[in-house]
C-alpha cells in the first residue's frame, strides 16, 4: 500500500527553530569557546610577494613575555607534511606546497613562522619580534602577464607559471564562422573578489586525555576536514574529532585546507594542550582564499536574426601562488563546460589556462565558475544584441534551450546535462513583474531629458551536487559525490537525523527537518537534526555547490522512507496482517477498509525497541543509514531584470529594482529559499559594482588589505530584491529540488553590468569590466565624450 | 627586544600596567583588572563571557560588536575599557526580559532576518537606537541607518522587513 499525509512540511515558510539562540547571543562559534589552559597562536606573515628567506631569527620572540614556543617553517619541514589539492585535473602541474614557508615566500600573507603564548595579545606581541631577512624577487600579479616569456617563474616544476590546461567543447567552430553573418570579439575581466563571511577563521585544537584531538574549525566540510588533517599531519581519522559549531557565513571560503588548520592540531600535540588561532578581518584578507581572478577572450559567431552558431573561448584563471583545494577545477571544468549558458550553442570551442601568480590563492565563491561560465554566455549574448540592434529579450529568446529539448548536452558536450527547466517561463515571468515593455518606453522618454537609466537581463542555469561520485574520480575531484544520512528514532518515535551536510547559516536544522516530517509523517517537533560533529555523524561531505537539498535532503528523504518501510514491517506483525495490505496515513499504520485499530508512530517504534512481535527476519530497532550516491546533478535557473539610473556627473550606479525568477525546482521552504536568493543577488551585485582586489602591479602588495579598502555592500547601497519562483522538479532527486544557494550570485553580475551598459549606451559606451565604479564609469562617459567631440 | 616598529619592547609582565574597571553591564557591576590596550569588546567577551558581541572587524567597518553604552549605540571596538570605566552598557544578551523576546528579536525571527546570526547582535543593538531616534522610519531611513553594519548573508532585504514592521505606522496598522 502507498504512504500518504495529509500534512506536507515540504513549501511551507517555516520560520527558522536556529535562531533564537543567534537572536539572543547565544550562538556558539568557534571564537566564543574557551577552555582551561588555552594557549593563543599568531602567525607571522609574508610582507613581500615574492622573496627568498635568509634567514629568520626567533631568539628575540621565544625570550617575550607569556611565549611557550616559536617555530619558522625549517622548524617545522618534515613534521607536517605538504598541502595537496583535493582537486587535481589530469594533467595538472602540482606545485609543492609547505605549511609554512621555508626558503621562499610567494605571495604576501603566506605563514613564514608562528608563536604561542598565553594571551592572543602576547601571542602577537612576539610575532612583531622575529627578525626575518628577505631577498625580494621580481613578483607577477596579472595572469596575462605571467604567462610572458621573461615573466618571474614561481615554481621549478610549473614552466610558464601555467599548471593546467584543460580544452572542452563540441560541434565545429571553424564551421560556424565560416557559414555566420557576423563575428565579433570581447575580452571580458571577472574581478577578484574576498569572499567575506563576517565571522572570520578560527581553529582550536584540544587534546583530550585519551590520546585523542578534537578540533573545532569553522568547516562546510567537516568529514573532508578529518581526511585532510589525518593525511597530512599523520594523526589517523579515529583520533580525531572535528567539531564545526555555529558558522558566521561560509560561501566556499570555508570549505577548504588551510595552514592554521594544519598547524594547530600538530601544536596540541606537541605542546599538550589546547591551542587557538584566530584570524583578525586584515589577516583573513590576506590568508584566506579569493574568488573568480579571470579573464576571458570570446569569439562569437552569429547570422543577422541574432542566433548564435558558435562561441570560442579562452580563459586565463588566475590561482594565486599556489594550488588551493579546488584550485585547479575551477576556471576549467566549473567554468567552461557552463560556458554556453542557457543557448543552444552547438559548435563551441574552450580552452582554460590555469595561472600561478604572487597572490593569495584562489578557490571555490558562490557558485564557482559557474558565475564565471555564467558571465561569458551572458556577455556574450548580450554583445550580439548590442551589435544587431535587437531587443536582449528577443536575442535570448532565439537561442534558448527549449522545454522540450530536457535532458539537453550543450554542444553535444561528454559531461553536461541539464536536467529540466523553462527558461522562457521564467522570461515571462519577469518581463510581467518587471513591467518591462513600459519600462523601455520609460527609459526611452527619460533619455530625451538627459536621464540615463538603463534595463538589464540574465538568465542562467547551473549544475549543483558534483555527482555522481564515479564521474568525479575521471576528473581528478579525490572525494565522493555522495551524502550520508542516519535517521534514528528512539522508542518514544523521536527522530534524530545524522546529516552529512553543514549549514553555515543555511538553516538545515529547519529544512532538513521539514523533509523528514513529511516522510515519517510526524511534527517536525519530534524531529531534531544533527551536523557539524565527526562523532556523531557517521560520514559526509558537507555543503558546497547548492548541494544540501537536492542531495543531502534527498538521502534523508531515502533513509527516511526505509525506516518508514521497516516501521510498517513492524506494524504488520504489531497488526498480525500481511506487510503488503498495511497503509501508513497521517501518522498511523492501519489496514485501510476494516475495523483494525491504526497503530501510531510512536507504538510502532516503542515495539521495534521491544522487539515482541517482530516479524519473522525483521532485526530490533528503528535506526537506518545510507549513504545516497545522486545519478545526475540538478540544474536551476532563472531569469533576473534590473533597472538602473547612472548619474553621469558622478557615475554612481542607483539600482532603481530588481527582479529575480529563479527556479530552484521543488521549494523545501520558500522563505529560507528567498533569503538565499536576496543574499546571493547581493553579493552578485557587489561585485557588478564595487568589489575589487586590488593589488600593486609592481611589487605585489594587497592594496585592499582591510575592510576599509575592500567594499562589500552597505545597506543604503542595494534595493529591494523581488524574488519569485517557477518551480519546474528536477527529475534526479525523490524530492524534485535543485540548488538555491549560488542561484543569486551567478544571475546578478551580469544584469546589473548589462543594465549599466543599457545607460551608458546613449554615449556609445558598448562595454567596461567589473567592478563598475563610479569612477571607472565617470571616466568612461569622459572619454566618450572626449571621443565624441574629436 | 625590537618590535615591528622598531622601538623598545614595553609590553607589560607586571601587574602595574593594570587598570581597574568598573563597569555594569545588563544591570550587573562587574569590577575588572585590564591592560591599558584592552578594548571593550574583549572585556566584554573574555572578561565577561558576555560572547554575544562579536568581533567582525578591525577597523570599525562591520558594526558586530556594537553595544549600548549610557544610551547610545556604540561600536565597542572603538572603545578602550578603561574609556567605560563607570559607565551602563547593555549587550544583546540582556535584550529579552523575563524570558520575553524584545520586539526587535522576535521581528528578526518572524521576517527571517538572519541566516549565519553572526551580524544579528550588533544589527539589532544597531536597530534599538535606530527606532529610538526615529521610532517612523521609511525604508530609506531604516537602510541609512543600517549602513555601519554589515550583513553578508540576508542581502539586509529581510532586515529592512523587520525594521519596518517596528516601525510606529506598521504597529498602528
Amino acid at each position: 500500500m502507498t504512504e500518504t499525509a495529509a500534512l506536507s512540511y515540504i513549501g511551507q515558510p517555516l520560520r527558522r527553530r536556529e535562531d533564537f539562540k543567534f537572536i539572543s547571543g547565544k550562538g556558539r562559534y568557534i571564537d566564543d569557546i574557551k577552555r582551561a589552559g588555552m594557549l593563543h597562536v599568531a602567525i607571522l606573515r609574508s610582507p613581500h610577494a615574492h622573496a627568498v628567506i635568509k634567514r629568520v631569527d626567533l631568539a628575540a620572540a621565544k625570550a617575550a613575555p607569556g611565549v611557550r614556543l616559536a617555530l619558522s617553517g625549517a622548524d617545522l619541514a618534515g613534521k607536517i607534511g605538504s598541502m595537496v589539492p583535493n582537486w587535481i585535473i589530469p594533467g595538472t602541474k602540482v606545485p609543492d606546497r609547505p605549511v609554512v614557508a621555508i626558503d621562499r615566500v610567494r605571495f604576501v600573507g603566506e605563514c613564514v613562522a608562528l608563536t604561542v603564548a598565553t594571551t592572543r595579545a602576547l601571542a602577537y606581541d612576539a610575532v612583531g619580534l622575529i627578525d626575518v631577512e628577505y631577498e625580494p624577487l621580481a613578483a607577477i600579479v596579472d595572469e596575462g602577464e605571467a604567462i610572458q616569456e621573461g615573466a618571474p617563474q614561481l615554481h621549478e616544476n610549473v614552466p610558464n607559471n601555467i599548471t593546467t590546461v584543460y580544452k572542452v567543447g563540441g560541434g565545429d567552430y571553424r564551421r560556424a564562422a565560416r557559414e555566420a553573418d557576423h563575428i565579433i570579439s570581447l575580452r571580458i575581466a571577472n574581478n577578484r573578489l574576498i569572499p567575506t563571511c563576517m565571522e572570520t577563521r578560527s581553529i582550536l585544537a584540544v587534546p583530550n586525555a585519551d590520546g585523542t584531538l578534537t578540533v573545532y574549525i569553522p568547516s562546510q566540510v567537516p568529514h573532508m576536514h578529518r581526511r585532510w588533517i589525518a593525511d597530512t599531519v599523520g594523526i589517523p581519522e579515529h583520533q580525531l574529532r572535528i567539531i564545526a559549531p555555529d558558522i558566521g557565513g561560509g560561501f566556499g571560503a570555508k570549505m577548504h585546507l588551510y595552514p592554521e588548520e594544519l598547524l594547530c592540531p600538530f601544536l596540541a600535540r606537541t605542546l599538550g594542550v589546547p591551542i587557538k588561532w584566530w584570524e583578525s578581518r586584515s589577516e583573513s584578507h590576506q590568508s584566506t582564499h579569493h574568488g573568480r581572478a579571470h579573464t576571458e577572450d570570446i569569439e562569437i559567431a552569429f547570422r543577422n536574426d541574432g542566433k548564435i552558431l558558435g562561441m570560442k573561448v579562452e580563459t586565463l584563471g588566475n590561482v594565486g601562488a599556489y594550488l588551493s583545494n579546488m584550485a585547479s577545477g575551477g576556471p576549467t571544468v566549473n567554468t567552461l563546460n557552463f560556458g554556453t549558458g542557457t543557448y543552444k550553442i552547438e559548435n563551441y570551442e574552450a580552452i582554460s589556462k590555469v595561472v600561478v601568480t604572487n597572490t593569495v590563492p584562489v578557490d571555490a565563491y558562490r557558485g564557482y565558475g559557474r558565475p564565471e561560465g555564467g558571465y561569458i554566455a551572458e556577455r556574450a549574448i548580450d554583445a550580439v544584441a548590442r551589435h544587431l540592434k535587437l531587443d536582449q529579450v528577443d536575442v535570448r529568446r532565439r537561442n534558448f534551450i527549449q522545454k522540450a529539448d530536457f535532458p539537453y548536452k550543450p554542444y553535444n558536450g561528454p559531461a553536461v546535462i541539464y536536467d529540466s527547466g523553462d527558461y522562457e517561463g521564467c522570461l515571462n515571468a519577469a518581463m510581467k513583474a518587471f513591467d518591462y515593455t513600459a519600462r523601455i518606453s520609460e527609459r526611452d522618454e527619460l533619455r530625451r531629458t538627459g536621464c540615463y537609466r538603463g534595463i538589464g537581463v540574465a538568465a542562467y542555469t547551473h549544475m549543483c551536487g558534483m555527482a555522481p561520485s564515479r564521474r568525479l574520480g575521471r576528473i581528478g575531484f579525490n572525494r565522493g559525490g555522495w551524502e550520508s544520512s542516519r535517521v534514528s528514532v528512539d522508542s518514544s518515535g523521536r527522530a534524530t537525523i545524522y546529516s552529512g551536510s553543514m549549514s553555515q547559516g543555511h538553516g538545515h536544522a529547519t529544512s532538513l527537518a521539514q523533509i523528514a516530517a513529511d516522510v515519517l509523517q510526524v511534527p517536525i517537533e519530534s524531529i531534531d537534526v544533527v551536523q557539524g560533529d565527526t562523532r556523531q555523524v557517521q560520514a559526509g561531505h558537507g555543503t558546497f555547490n547548492s548541494r544540501s537539498m537536492a542531495v543531502g535532503g534527498s538521502s534523508i528523504h531515502v533513509c527516511a522512507t526505509r525506516i518508514v518501510a521497516k516501521a510498517k514491517s513492524i506494524a504488520a506483525g504489531m497488526l498480525e496482517v500481511d506487510e503488503k495490505d498495511v497503509a501508513y496515513q497521517d501518522g498511523s499504520f492501519g489496514v485501510p477498509g476494516t475495523d483494525i485499530q491504526p497503530l501510531s508512530f510512536a507504538k510502532v517504534a516503542r515495539m521495534a525497541y521491544l522487539g515482541h512481535t517482530l516479524p519473522e527476519g525483521t532485526a530490533p530497532g528503528l535506526d537506518e543509514t545510507v549513504f545516497y550516491d545522486p545519478q545526475g546533478m540538478s540544474s536551476p535557473s532563472g531569469v533576473h531584470m534590473a533597472y538602473v539610473e547612472v548619474d553621469p556627473e558622478t557615475g554612481i550606479v542607483d539600482i532603481l529594482d530588481y527582479v529575480a525568477v529563479d527556479d530552484a525546482g521543488t521549494l523545501i521552504n520558500p522563505l529560507l529559499a528567498a533569503g538565499q536568493i536576496h543574499g546571493g543577488v547581493v553579493q552578485g551585485i557587489g561585485q557588478a559594482i564595487w568589489e575589487e582586489v586590488s593589488y600593486d602591479r609592481d611589487n605585489g602588495q594587497l592594496m585592499s588589505s582591510s575592510l576599509l579598502d575592500y567594499a562589500v555592500p552597505r545597506a543604503e547601497c542595494v534595493p529591494n530584491i523581488r524574488s519569485l519562483f517557477q518551480i519546474t522538479p528536477s527529475p534526479t532527486n525523490p524530492i524534485g529540488v535543485k540548488g538555491i544557494g549560488e542561484n543569486g550570485s551567478i544571475a546578478a553580475p551580469p544584469t546589473i553590468v548589462h543594465a549599466v551598459l543599457d545607460a551608458l549606451s546613449p554615449f556609445g559606451i558598448t562595454h567596461l569590466d567589473m567592478p563598475m565604479t563610479p569612477p571607472r564609469i565617470w571616466s568612461a562617459i569622459q572619454n566618450a565624450r572626449a571621443g565624441a567631440r574629436q | 627586544m625590537r618590535s615591528i616598529f622598531g622601538m623598545e619592547n614595553l609590553m607589560p609582565d607586571a601587574d602595574e600596567y593594570l587598570h581597574t574597571v568598573t563597569v555594569t553591564v545588563n544591570s550587573v557591576r562587574y569590577t575588572v583588572s585590564v591592560e591599558p590596550r584592552t578594548l571593550l569588546v574583549h572585556l566584554l567577551r573574555d572578561d565577561l563571557d558576555l560572547t554575544g558581541t562579536h568581533i567582525g572587524c578591525d577597523t570599525s567597518q562591520c558594526g558586530a560588536c556594537t553595544v549600548d553604552i549610557d544610551g547610545k549605540a556604540v561600536k565597542s571596538c572603538t572603545v578602550l575599557a578603561v574609556m567605560a570605566d563607570g559607565s551602563s552598557i547593555t549587550t544583546i544578551e540582556g535584550l529579552a526580559s523575563d524570558g520575553a523576546l524584545h520586539p526587535i528579536q522576535a521581528a528578526f525571527h518572524e521576517y527571517h532576518a538572519l541566516q549565519c546570526g553572526f551580524c544579528t547582535p550588533g544589527m539589532i543593538m544597531r536597530i534599538r537606537e535606530l527606532l529610538r531616534e526615529n521610532p517612523n522610519p521609511n525604508e530609506r531611513e531604516i537602510r541609512h541607518g543600517l549602513n555601519g553594519n554589515i550583513c553578508r548573508c540576508t542581502g539586509y532585504h529581510n532586515i529592512v522587513r523587520a525594521v519596518e514592521s517596528l516601525a510606529a505606522g506598521a504597529r498602528k496598522s
